[in-house]
């Protein structure tokens, strides 16, 4: 490839031509980073159902949920994706956590038991992918484990990332501080709660996975 | 606190330094890897701390590195093959170790008994 690019050759017909009709997208990051609020955003404009519930809870999802043959059209480039809405990495889950929210004793261990469980689907999931799209929260620091293992996962297969800074609707928030953290990754800056960018997200996700 | 040289993992299967993590840290340590995880042992260090969270026992790990950095020397340019440098690595029970800050090149962290 090195070679190839040096000769300044062009075979991205030839990459295309054995590209896979449907691409595995996966939605991933940290828990509470707003993935199924994007998930339901994407397959509701362009299917009209939803992928799942969402709360203010951490891990509200705890199974991977696979919508197939989502179209997207942008800009006159089109892409068809499986959208994987996963359950957020963590590395520690703590049900003392989940009482700070109200939840009784016994909910908050039944939800630590099954956001166990989602991680290690999740983690399960990255093998199996063609892409990711990181949603990250643009409030909070971006150096968080959760990012780093995700991006470096991809990076070692050599497969398309695109960050999505969400929660631009919230005044601290900084994609800026996303961009410095992994400026090697296209970002787009999204509110998934309101729509904001929506568009842009979907001509950087038609240009990048199709 | 543990500190385990880039020879003595070198030496090590992916399985064998995850495992040897888990028990360490289960034990109340604290362990700094001189050379880091991959992130394939990163992922599976996760699935593994998963399956051994229990309530009032094990709340799972803090695990803290610096992004993975290109080896790109130069035969690897030329060839277009790219591996990745793993970075130094701190590991503890999430119940004695929190991060307060993180930065590309700096990781402020708490450690309490």
């Amino acid at each position: 490839m090195g070679i190839i690019k040096r000769l300044g050759l062009d075979f991205s017909w030839l990459k295309k031509l054995f590209k896979k009709k449907t691409q595995k997208i996966g939605i991933y990051g940290p828990p509470n980073a707003g993935k199924t609020t994007l998930a339901n955003r994407i397959v509701r404009d362009w299917t009209g159902d939803a992928m799942g519930s969402v709360s203010h809870i951490p891990h509200e999802t705890r199974r991977a949920r696979r919508r197939e043959d989502v179209t997207i059209v942008s800009n006159g480039s089109s892409v068809t994706l499986d959208i994987i809405d996963t359950p957020g990495i963590a590395t520690k889950i703590d049900f003392h956590d989940f009482m700070t929210f109200g939840l009784p004793e016994e909910e908050s261990k039944r939800r630590a038991k099954e956001a166990t469980e989602g991680v290690m689907e999740s983690v399960k999931w990255l093998e199996d992918l063609d892409g990711v799209i990181l949603v990250m929260d643009a409030t909070e620091d971006p150096y968080t484990q959760v990012n780093v293992v995700i991006i470096g996962n991809f990076e070692a297969r050599k497969l398309p990332i695109l960050i999505a800074a969400n929660k631009i609707d919230l005044p601290n928030s900084s994609p800026a501080r996303i961009h410095s953290a992994f400026p090697q990754h296209p970002l787009v800056p999204i509110s998934a709660l309101e729509g904001k960018n929506i568009d842009l997200l979907y001509k950087e996700i038609a240009e990048h996975f199709g | 606190m543990d500190l385990i040289s880039e020879e003595k993992l070198d030496g090590m299967t992916s399985m064998e330094k995850v495992r040897l993590i888990l028990d360490e840290v289960r034990n109340g340590k604290i362990l700094i890897l001189e050379k880091g995880l991959t992130p394939s042992e990163q992922t599976k260090l996760i699935e593994l701390t998963m399956a051994e969270i229990e309530p009032d026992d094990f709340a799972g790990i803090e695990i803290e590195s610096y992004p993975v950095k290109q080896n790109d020397n130069f035969l690897n340019k030329l060839f277009g093959k790219t591996t990745l440098k793993t970075r130094l690595t701190v590991i503890g029970p999430a119940s004695q170790l929190k991060t307060i800050r993180k930065d590309r090149d700096l990781i402020s962290a708490l450690v309490s008994p």
